[in-house]
């Protein structure tokens, strides 16, 4: 292994920047003779707009124009869709609502936009967009996904009769029931996922601006997939055609998922920049940014598990209501759906799961993917289930997951998946010996002595990544094709550009895909530069979520790379009057097989660009290919997390004692990077489990709309993790990685809510956790001890 | 509209502000110094924290003008030409960030510990310190990491740490 | 935040003078809660007076039996000082827990008490350790200084100078956070002086800081955290949230003053 090769621990090549303050953020971009735009948002969550006075909002200082969504209507410019089609139970398809990106009739939570102003500044905006009069009938709202579909609910949309968008299944119905008609024991629950809020540090923003010579638009704007974004914003939005918009994400500060999906604000800013033919900007702050990014989870699941009398897993099965929010976010309709239910074998042998999910419009921020995007969802359900059919059957839960984990692959589960590869009894036993398992009485006694409950849980996790064959994706209803490209751009001077589809917001592709260069050609990594996040100079790319980028974005890279070595080993035969064939090329040098004849790497790259050792018939001048690559299955990371705390039942207080995380992501490219990814998803995974709970009242207001009500995970909350890997490469992809970048926030909420149950002596702990909650929960338990 | 002298990375710039400009507007807008970022708007994140004569302070949280004839050290300013200081070259030794959008606020915070309370900082201090800053992407254990590391750095002769301030 | 006016008086009587011109004027201190309430547009203020320029106003002294700390001392000042941590630590640790470092670098007392935030720290100390706020006008007793939510006793054009706090015998304070404000969930101050026995409570009360007077006999005849085992603080008036009910804040009010107590020793 090189220094700077595959496996090594290089430090990263983007953060110069970052720790010198000379990133580039969307918000530190200005454009000459840009205006501001800041948004009227509704204050109610359902109400009718009767009626919108600009009139004196439009004669205050500074302002340039202020546009409604009768004026959007008016230049035709088509709403926001969400990307994957669903399809329910009975075969009708699912009920998608209109999203205009400016409400014009009704709107349908707090803070859909229903006017944007342009000024000057942003004072003046703002100032403006106050004494814009909008005159609403206000409606009954419903925020509980439970009640939504209840007789006499409040509508939302009235393509989707009961507020039901589509009620889906997935699995064996008569298997399973049979399966629970059998059993000896059955495990239920009733789990409520909670709402969050994504809350990347840096907020959503986009600057818009309009070439009129041209005709062309740019946009800059925090995005995870530019091209994504300009092919919605071009197909159906109708901004622009795909060759006249321009989309740049640049640097963008963190996404996890919420900055997937096109959104309203930066259709506007194109619109209105075309409109005022001025550059407009629009910066979302983090008051705005709760109400208006996609939030993530938010089910209501009841979750049943049968076992037989050899305590074997024999079936399982859920009913989902899972909230969508106000309108269908771009790739809403797959998270709890395909992301979700496919999970639901999680790493077991289970003969029949019958899966039932119903999608339902509320008045509320719109839902979509978050870290781990349905994945947490059934991980949170199998692993809570399997955690407490442990208790109720008096096994150590250890033992009864070695008696009902997959152990032969490939394995196919009863709910689509064909998992590849892996040992999951490899990463428990490892993460079991990490924290002193069997130690943990003992540490469980000193506890007690001290006042204080202790506590172990086990989550035992599986997710797919790396999605997935276009082929696949598209028979379950996908809109897009989830391959990725690359494009290797040598240089004449030896130097290397990479064009990739995919986009770091944090992963620190600049480093890990230049590992990859560098160990594939040999050259230093400091002449391998990264180039992604630009519609102009990557033909197409389909972005980063769902912990793809390593395993889809990086063998695109290295197909581009197979065929950059075989072009550059026909110029090294004509250099060397040798046949291709005879070529070996190792450590940047290509030397004629059983001779010492060799050239370099950098003589290569000239001779390919001067071109005066061979013909063009003979061979085309240049060195630059490029490749798409389209997975052949899903990769199934999977793992160990064990979480124990420790427990003050007087002031219902966690802290978190140890924490062990046990993973299998294939083979790694650099394990700083990948140890960095899982500590960031477990602190996530932590904060749903303990902090966080996006929460609105019963009106549809966001009660926890700034950081003073929405407990985001600080440095005191948190412990160091005890992080390690096992390896089984993975099979589909000629890298053999599986990802990384969820696994954290997936596995952990299962092992933390376990450990405090286990901590309590019951189950009914709600998560976020709270130290209310824990204490009230705790009083139980101590209750029930007594008794 | 009023004025205000700063000395911003030690240079001295006189710019006319609207009374209701907030520090980091004038550092971000103004002297287009963008390393300072903004986060929230209730004054928890930690993005913005830059050192007002000496001492870290939410420059979202301070007025333009209560800045005047102040010393401001930004993000920008802590390197000592192309020398990084150590809490920089420590956040990047031990991948103290990753989208980078609180590390400026991070770094600054992690230098006023250093400068309050000394190069040798255990884990538990570290974590209390960093109350007011939030990271959403590291989980929090490699700024520890760096943070602590930084610290030994500064004490153990980082001239550049004290040449900066 | 809105379009406001600025000024910055070299003297008291200016300051005082402004107040009483500008119906709307507010006191600009260390604005740590001012301005966060400024740029969510909850408070616009037509006029700003920026005290920072108004001599005599910062500092800590002991004054005989009583440690004396002016309006625009900053938390961090307060912490550090060591006439403060050997007259009074209790002020210290909570000074030491308010916020975070940066905040304490800006925030002052004099700010804190004005604002009243039924979450703050400051007020729990001022109420338990009976201490007296002097303003521009006159002297306001801890018990007549907080009338409920964010209000004060301080008249329109009233500027509060400093604080003064009779040093006790033992003082005690004990913070549980907020977890998403971390500002205090419960906060119990517990202080001990020649006058009697003095418990306050933060962060639970509906019209803000409030005194347990059934703890502060059980902990005149007993100073010891098991004198106030048996004391409950009853739930009626209490704060419910999103982050605790008013039984939680209310237990919490009890296990944390009895940690209160066991730290003042």
């Amino acid at each position: 292994m090189s220094a700077t090769g595959i496996g090594a621990a290089v430090r990263r090549k983007e953060d110069q920047r970052f720790i010198t303050g000379t990133g580039n953020y969307t918000s530190d971009i200005t454009r000459p003779g840009e205006v501001r735009a800041y948004f009227v948002r509704s204050p109610h969550a359902h109400a009718t707009i009767d009626k919108i006075d600009v009139s004196a909002a439009k004669r205050m200082p500074g302002v340039v124009d202020i546009l409604t969504g009768a004026d959007l209507a008016g230049d035709k410019i088509g709403g926001l869709i969400c990307g994957w089609a669903i399809t329910s139970k009975d075969g009708t398809p699912m009920k998608m609502g209109a999203h205009p990106a400016i409400a014009a009739d009704k709107v349908r939570c707090v803070g859909d936009a229903v006017a944007v102003v342009l000024a000057e500044t942003l004072l003046q905006a703002r100032d403006a967009a106050e004494a814009v009069q909008v005159d609403y009938g206000v409606l009954p709202a419903v925020v509980d996904p439970a009640k939504a579909t209840a007789k006499g609910a409040p509508q939302l949309h009235d393509v989707a009769p009961n507020n039901l968008i589509y009620d889906w299944h997935l699995g064996d119905k008569a298997a399973t029931e049979a399966a629970f008609a059998a059993a000896k024991h059955v495990t239920k629950l009733d789990i409520i996922n909670n709402r969050l809020v994504p809350n990347a540090m840096e907020p959503r923003a986009a600057i818009a601006e309009y070439d009129q010579g041209n005709d062309a638009l740019t946009l800059w704007n925090t995005s995870q997939n530019p091209h994504v974004a300009r092919l919605v914003i071009s197909a159906f939005v109708g901004m622009a055609p795909e060759h006249k918009l321009r989309v740049i994400a640049p640097d963008v500060g963190g996404g996890f998922g919420s900055k997937i999906f096109i959104y309203p604000e930066e259709v506007v800013a194109l619109w209105a920049a075309r409109r005022v033919k001025r550059p407009v900007k629009w910066v979302s702050d983090r008051s705005e940014a709760f109400l208006t990014d996609a939030h993530g989870r938010d089910h209501v699941t009841h979750a049943e598990l049968a076992t037989d009398a050899n305590h074997k897993i024999t079936g399982l099965r859920v009913h989902t209501i899972a909230n969508i929010g106000s309108y269908m976010s771009t790739f809403s309709s797959s998270v709890p759906t395909y992301l979700y239910a496919t999970l639901l074998s999680g790493q077991y042998a289970i003969p029949a799961i019958y899966a039932e999910v119903d999608a339902v419009y509320t008045n509320t921020a719109p839902v979509d993917a978050y870290r781990g995007a349905g994945r947490p969802e059934a991980t949170f359900v199998v692993e809570r289930l399997v955690e407490v059919a442990a208790r109720e059957l008096g096994l150590d839960p250890a033992e009864f997951r070695r008696k009902n984990f997959v152990t032969s692959f490939p394995h196919q589960t009863p709910v689509i998946m064909t998992y590849d590869a892996g040992d999951y009894d490899a990463s428990m036993t490892k993460a079991m010996e990490m924290i002193d398992y069997k130690n943990f009485g003992k540490r469980k006694a000193e506890s007690e002595k001290n006042g204080k409950l202790r506590g172990i849980g086990f989550s035992t996790y599986i997710e797919a990544c790396g999605i997935a064959p276009s082929q696949a994706v598209g028979s379950l209803g996908a809109g897009v094709g989830l391959w990725e490209s690359a494009e290797v751009r040598v240089n004449p001077t030896g130097s290397v550009e990479i064009l990739t589809g995919s986009h770091s917001h944090g992963q620190g592709h600049e480093t890990t895909f230049a590992q990859l260069v560098s160990d594939r050609l040999g050259v230093p990594i400091d002449t391998v530069s990264i180039v992604h996040g630009d519609t102009d100079k990557v033909q197409f790319g389909m972005g980063t979520y769902g912990s793809r980028s390593g395993a889809v974005g990086m063998s695109a890279i290295s197909k581009a790379l197979d065929k950059i070595e075989d072009k550059a080993k026909k110029v090294a035969g004509y250099m060397m009057e040798a046949a291709a064939d005879d070529i070996e090329f190792k450590d940047g040098k290509f030397t004629v097989k059983g001779t010492d004849k060799s050239v370099g790497w950098g003589d290569v790259t000239l001779n390919a660009y001067i071109a005066h050792k061979f013909t063009g018939g003979q061979l085309e001048p240049g060195l630059k290919e490029g490749a798409f690559y389209d997975p052949t299955n899903f990769t199934f990371p999977a793992g160990c997390h064990l979480a124990e705390v420790e427990i003050d039942p007087e002031t219902g207080k966690i802290t978190i004692a140890n924490w062990v995380a046990v993973d299998d992501f294939g083979n790694i490219i650099n394990p700083m990077i990948v140890e960095g990814q899982v500590h960031g998803g477990i602190a996530q995974g932590v904060g749903q489990a303990m902090l966080e709970g996006a929460h609105y009242n019963a009106d549809g207001q966001l009660v926890t709309g700034s950081f003073m009500d929405y407990a985001m995970p600080r440095a005191a909350d948190l412990p160091s993790f005890k992080v390690d890997t096992t390896v089984t490469p993975c099979p589909s992809n000629p890298l053999g990685i599986k990802g990384c970048g969820e696994a954290g926030a997936i596995a952990s909420p299962a092992a933390l809510i376990n450990a405090i149950t286990n901590a309590v002596g019951h189950e009914n702990v709600p998560m976020p956790a709270t130290p209310s909650v824990v204490w009230k929960a705790a009083q139980g338990g101590m209750k029930k001890a007594a008794e | 509209m009023p004025n205000v002298t700063v000395t911003v990375n030690g240079k001295s710039h006189t710019v006319d502000v609207a009374p209701e400009t907030l520090l980091v507007e004038l550092i971000r807008e103004k002297l287009r110094l963008t390393g300072t970022h903004v986060g929230c708007d209730t004054s928890q994140c930690g993005a913005c924290v830059v050192h007002v004569d000496g001492a870290a302070v939410k420059s979202c949280t301070m007025l333009a003008m209560s800045a005047d004839g102040a010393t401001v050290t930004t993000i920008e300013g802590l390197a000592n030409g192309s020398t990084l200081h150590p809490m920089q070259e420590a956040f990047r030794e031990h991948h103290g960030l990753q989208c980078g959008f609180c590390t400026p606020g991070m770094i600054m915070t992690a230098v006023d510990i250093v400068n309050r309370k000394g190069g040798n900082l255990d884990e538990h201090t570290i974590r209390d310190e960093l109350e007011g800053n939030i990271c959403r992407c590291t989980g929090y254990h490699n700024i520890v990491k760096a943070v602590g590391a930084g610290a030994r750095a500064m004490a153990g002769g980082g001239k550049s740490a004290q040449a900066a301030e | 935040m809105y379009a406001f006016k600025y000024e910055k008086p070299w003297s008291l009587a200016a300051a005082a003078a402004l107040l009483s011109e500008s119906g709307d004027a507010k006191l600009l201190a260390g604005g740590q809660t001012l301005l966060p309430a400024m740029k969510l547009r909850l408070a616009g203020p037509s006029t700003i007076i920026d005290l920072s320029k108004v001599p005599g106003l910062s500092g800590v002294t002991r004054e005989g039996d009583n440690l004396v700390i002016g309006a625009l001392t900053k938390h961090v000042e307060v912490m550090n000082s060591a006439e403060v941590q050997k007259s009074i630590p209790a002020l210290a640790h909570l000074v030491s827990v308010l916020g975070d470092p940066a905040v304490r670098n800006r925030g002052t007392i004099g700010g804190s008490l004005a604002n009243n935030d039924p979450s703050a720290d400051y007020p729990a100390a001022v109420l338990a350790l009976n201490g007296t706020v002097h303003t521009n006008k006159r002297k306001i007793a801890a018990d007549d200084f907080f009338k409920g939510l964010f209000e004060t006793a301080l008249a329109a054009d009233e500027i509060i100078e400093r604080v003064s706090f009779p040093v006790p015998e033992k003082a005690g304070y004990e913070k549980f956070r907020n977890p998403a404000s971390r500002f205090a969930l419960v906060g119990v101050f517990v202080a001990k002086t020649k006058d009697g026995v003095r418990v306050a409570v933060t962060g639970a009360g509906e019209s803000g800081v409030f005194r347990v007077k059934e703890m502060e006999a059980a902990l005149a005849k007993d100073w010891s955290p098991k004198a106030i085992e048996g004391v409950k603080v009853s739930a009626s008036g209490i704060i419910a949230d999103l982050h605790g009910t008013a039984d939680y804040r209310a237990h919490l009010a009890g296990v944390i003053a009895r940690r209160a107590v066991a730290k003042a020793g």
